[in-house]
Parts: C-alpha cells; sequence; structure tokens
C-alpha cells in the first residue's frame, strides 16, 4: 500500500453510552478513556455483552457518545466516513459481484482512482491474501475464509486511516483461523493504518496487538492496558516465548477476575441475568 | 462414590474395533472404521478431530443412541453397543449436550429430578434432598432453584444439566461440545467448574470438543480422529498435574501440548481438503 496514508490517532475522553435492553435503560459504557496511537494495533478483549462493539460503532460513526468525546486527530467523530472502515464478524460482500468487482467497488463510485489504477490495487490486493485465483468467483463460491480474505481487501483498497475489526475470525475453524491471523498480520504490518482490533480469544489478541485493552464488565472501562513488546513481524511460533507467556499469564489473571465478578451477579436470584452471558452462536 | 464390592473402580469404556456405516445398502459411508480405545475407569478422555470425522458418531454409540455396525463397545462387563445386541440409553451414561437441554418449563429444581422420578428410582422428596446434597457439594447456589431455565446464565445452565446428568449416579458423562455457545471467558470459569465436578465425583468422562485449549486444559488424555472414516491416530497424555487453575494456560508445557495436539489434527484436516470434503481456509 502507499505510505502517505498516515494512521490516525483516536481518543476516548470518559466516553458514557446506554442502550435500552430488554426495557431497561443499561449503561454499557461508564468513564471509558484510552487512545488509539497513529499506525499501531490495538486490540480490545472482554466477556462478550461487554461492550466492544459499542467502542467499534462509536469509532465508526454509526453512534455517538451519551457522554464524553470520541476524537479523531483532534476532531469529533459525527459519522460514518471511509477514512474509518469496519470488517465485520458477517461478511458483507455484495453477493452480486465477483470478489474483483467488490474490491474495486469503493474507489471506483468514490471516483478517487481511475479505472486502471484501481484494477491494479486490486489485483495487487487480491494476491495479497492469496485469491489472485478466485478474482472472478462469487462470493457465494468462496469458502468461509476467503470471503474474509476478500472482505479484507475490500476495505484495505480504500486505505482507511483507521481499520475496525469487529471480530472478523469469529466463527472459523482452528486451522483457518490461524491462516487468517497469519494473512492479517502481514497486511497489517505493510501499511500505516490504525487497526482496532476486538477479541474475545487471548492467543489471537496477543498475537497480534501493540497494545491489548482489557474491559471490565458492564458498565465497561478499560480496567488496564498492556503493551505487547513481541517484536515484529510476528509469527505464530511466539506463542511459547518466555515474554508471551508472561503476557499472557498477566492477562489472563485479569481476565479470570472480570469473569468470576460477571458470574457472582448472575448469582444473585430476582434479577435477570441472562444478558450478562448471552450465549454466542459461533456458525 | 462408584465402587463395586470387591472396591474396584467402574467406569471402563471399551471401544473395540468399532466401525459404523451409515445407510449399508446405498452409498456406504464409513462414520467410523476399526476405532479402538480404552477408556479408564475415572479417566478424563478428550476427543478431538476434524468436522465430520465421526466423534458424535461415536458418543452416539456409548449413550445407546445409535448402534455400530461392527466391532463393539464395552461398560466395564456389559457390552452396550455391537451388531449383535439392541442398542439402549441408560442412566448409567449420561449425556449432556452441545445446545443445552432443560426444559423450560420446569424450574431448576423440577428439571433436576425429573429424570429419576420419573424412573422409579426416588420419590420426590428424596430426589429434593438428593439435588441440594449435589448442588451444595457442586457448589450451585440453593437459592436459584425455584428459577427458570431462562433466568439463567448459559453458564449456569450448563451447570444445571451436569447436575441433572449426576444425580442419576452415572458411571460416565458423554459431553457434546457442552460449551460452544459460550465466550471463552465465560468458558474457562464452566471448565475450573467441571474439573472440580470430575475431582469430586471421579466419574469417567468422554468429552468431544474442537477447542483444543479445552481439550488440554481438561483431558487426563487426548484421543485424536483421524478424518472419515474416523478412528484413533494418537493419543497424547496431558501431564500437567491436578488440581488445575486457569494459571496453567499461560505454562510453555500447556502451549506445547496444544501445539503438538493442533499439528496432529491439522494433518487430518488436511487430508480432508485433498480428498475434496473441505475447503481450505
Amino acid at each position: 500500500m502507499s505510505t502517505s496514508n498516515q494512521g490516525s490517532e483516536v481518543i476516548f475522553n470518559n466516553v458514557g453510552k446506554m442502550a435500552i435492553f430488554k426495557k431497561n435503560q443499561t449503561v454499557i459504557l461508564k468513564n471509558c478513556s484510552f487512545t488509539v496511537e497513529p499506525g499501531k494495533l490495538t486490540v480490545l478483549i472482554g466477556p462478550s455483552g461487554c461492550g466492544k462493539t459499542t467502542i467499534i460503532n462509536l469509532i465508526a460513526g454509526y453512534e455517538r457518545p451519551d457522554i464524553g468525546r470520541v476524537k479523531m486527530d483532534g476532531q469529533p467523530i459525527t459519522g460514518p466516513n471511509w477514512e474509518r472502515l469496519v470488517v465485520f464478524q458477517e461478511t458483507a460482500l455484495y453477493p452480486w459481484l465477483t470478489c474483483y468487482e467488490n474490491v474495486m467497488f469503493g474507489p471506483l463510485s468514490r471516483k478517487v482512482m481511475t479505472k486502471e489504477k484501481a484494477h491494479e490495487e486490486t489485483l495487487k490486493l487480491l494476491a495479497k491474501v492469496g485469491l489472485e485465483d478466485f478474482r472472478d468467483k462469487y462470493p457465494s463460491q468462496l469458502s468461509g475464509g476467503m470471503q474474509r480474505r476478500a472482505e479484507l481487501a475490500r476495505a484495505l483498497i480504500n486505505q482507511p486511516k483507521v481499520m475496525l475489526m469487529d471480530e472478523p475470525f469469529r466463527g472459523l475453524d482452528a486451522m483457518t483461523r490461524q491462516l487468517m491471523q497469519e494473512y492479517y498480520l502481514k497486511l497489517f504490518e505493510e501499511t500505516d493504518a490504525s487497526h482496532v482490533f476486538v477479541t474475545s480469544e487471548l492467543d489471537e489478541a496477543i498475537i497480534l496487538a501493540d497494545n491489548l485493552l482489557i474491559m471490565t464488565n458492564k458498565p465497561s472501562k478499560i480496567q488496564k492496558i498492556i503493551e505487547v513488546d513481541l517484536p515484529r513481524p510476528r509469527e505464530w511460533s511466539m506463542v511459547t516465548s518466555k515474554r508471551y507467556l508472561e503476557i499472557k499469564a498477566e492477562a489472563l489473571e485479569l481476565l479470570h477476575e472480570e469473569a468470576v465478578k460477571a458470574s457472582t451477579t448472575s448469582g444473585k436470584v430476582d434479577v435477570d441475568l441472562s444478558g450478562l452471558l448471552e450465549p454466542v452462536n459461533t456458525d | 462414590m462408584e465402587s463395586k464390592p470387591d472396591g474396584k473402580r467402574q467406569g471402563r469404556i471399551l471401544i473395540d474395533h468399532v466401525e459404523k456405516v451409515y445407510d449399508p445398502e446405498g452409498v456406504n459411508v464409513h462414520a467410523c472404521r476399526d476405532c479402538n480405545a480404552d477408556i479408564q475407569p475415572g479417566e478424563f478422555a478428550m476427543v478431538v478431530g476434524p468436522s465430520g470425522c465421526g466423534k458424535t458418531t461415536l458418543l452416539n454409540a456409548i449413550a445407546g443412541f445409535d448402534n455400530a455396525t461392527g466391532g463393539a463397545i464395552y461398560l466395564d462387563e456389559e457390552k452396550i453397543a455391537a451388531p449383535d445386541i439392541v442398542q439402549s440409553p441408560g442412566a448409567d451414561r449420561m449425556v449432556v449436550f452441545q445446545g443445552g437441554a432443560l426444559f423450560p418449563w420446569k424450574t431448576v429444581m423440577g428439571n433436576i429430578t425429573y429424570g429419576p422420578v420419573m424412573q422409579g428410582k426416588m420419590r420426590v422428596n428424596e430426589a429434593v434432598k438428593e439435588a441440594r446434597e449435589l448442588m451444595d457439594r457442586l457448589g450451585l447456589s440453593q437459592e436459584i432453584e425455584r428459577l427458570y431455565p431462562d433466568n439463567l446464565s448459559s453458564g449456569m445452565k450448563r451447570q444445571v444439566e451436569i447436575i441433572r446428568a449426576l444425580i442419576n449416579d452415572p458411571k460416565v458423562l458423554l459431553l457434546d461440545e457442552p460449551f460452544r455457545a459460550l465466550d471463552n471467558i465465560s468458558k474457562g470459569l464452566m471448565h475450573e467448574y467441571l474439573l472440580s465436578v470430575f475431582e469430586l465425583t471421579q466419574k469417567t468422562i468422554f468429552f468431544i470438543t474442537h477447542d483444543l485449549d479445552e481439550a488440554v486444559f481438561l483431558a487426563d488424555r487426548i484421543f485424536v480422529m483421524t478424518t472419515r472414516p474416523g478412528t484413533f491416530k494418537a493419543v497424547i497424555e496431558v501431564d500437567i498435574p491436578r488440581p488445575r487453575d486457569f494459571r496453567v494456560l499461560a505454562t510453555e508445557r500447556f502451549v506445547e501440548i496444544r501445539e503438538h495436539v493442533k499439528a496432529e489434527v491439522e494433518e487430518e484436516s488436511m487430508k480432508a481438503f485433498e480428498a475434496g470434503e473441505r475447503e481450505l481456509a
């Protein structure tokens, strides 16, 4: 990718966000403050239902904070923009376009690239995600992992300043998932964009992250920021390194504490607890 | 708790050259072929393998839901699956399912006591007493006994299901990805819970999963299945001392064993891919 595209800084300053949940008003985020450093990969990890997706929505501009501010490079975020693109849990490729057409769609419809340039960039990206032989396939003809790779290419061609990854590899089997992580690491390490990655899988979180943000239960805020100082390029073999295991031990301790808190809250009778540990369908 | 007069522990599952062919007159799909394993009384056995390799087929045969078409499965001395017998489920083999199977119209207590009362093994007040004792011993608050499943978190539902299985005092517990729907963080608590149940009750556990962290964390031994037709290709001993808590996840030995199991499973997934049975990534 071109290097002119500098990653942005995103700052959450005492953000609060409420939602109506089963007819009750619920505080999702409370006093949530953190910084997404430019060009870094920031990973958010926490129990399901703790508001990770809400944070993605706030940065994407799909939602506005009720309290506090979310700013990008000093300016408040007021709505969705191509500078901040989301890769979702479910694929969002256009089923009526081929892989190649899906990737080209953004820059062509925004008229920011010539056809030739878009063609060239698309082929480059498809090669990077290992889809050069599948460029003329429709999404339904691709496997789950391929669809998500196409999705990555489709976002990256727009050269966003902030990439928002909302559990993009959830539901993939372990092997496919690891392959995806490897592709994704390579793509990240080649760009200057800032990335925010949400997950509930600790190994995925550590192997990817520059900064690992551990979230509390609802009402959520950042409980702790762990700097993952493993060298780049990252390799899966690092999972047995001493430093990796130290980081993992620290993170596990914190996550376990939050999980125990969540389960003792749900031990109370006469409240509706089902939201605290809502089942997540991984299929 | 499971001991015969001579003091020998019960709950050995012997899988002896088991074969399962679906639709023997038509396409002849071999789900399992020449499948052998000897699971010891009181052992925590985890079963892993690529999707569609016949893990659930095997569990169904042990549970008595479906028979084997060749070979035999024994629970202690009793033959429980073989072509020459008529299989049937029994209270000595209890299954905890993926999707959860609590009756939504019954309270927690109603769910737990349903089995032994319906089978005429216990009177209601006996069953309630037994249920309370179990809940107490296995760390589930009695306060929830009047709640309906809808008011429980998914983690608690699983706990109730485990107790509902244990009240039958089975020899073996059969679990088919029971925690699949939980996120990794709540799953960790369930693992610790199940380990404490295991250590208290000493039941044989046969547990199917795709989650390799789960497999290593819980197992005495991990049985790796091949791609279809499923058979056991490797048995990996997990020599991490018990009692285990979440901290073992960050030890070198843990990660080493997991990577070993992963390599074994991936080899099989590759074969399935080459055989055209799955897409690669």
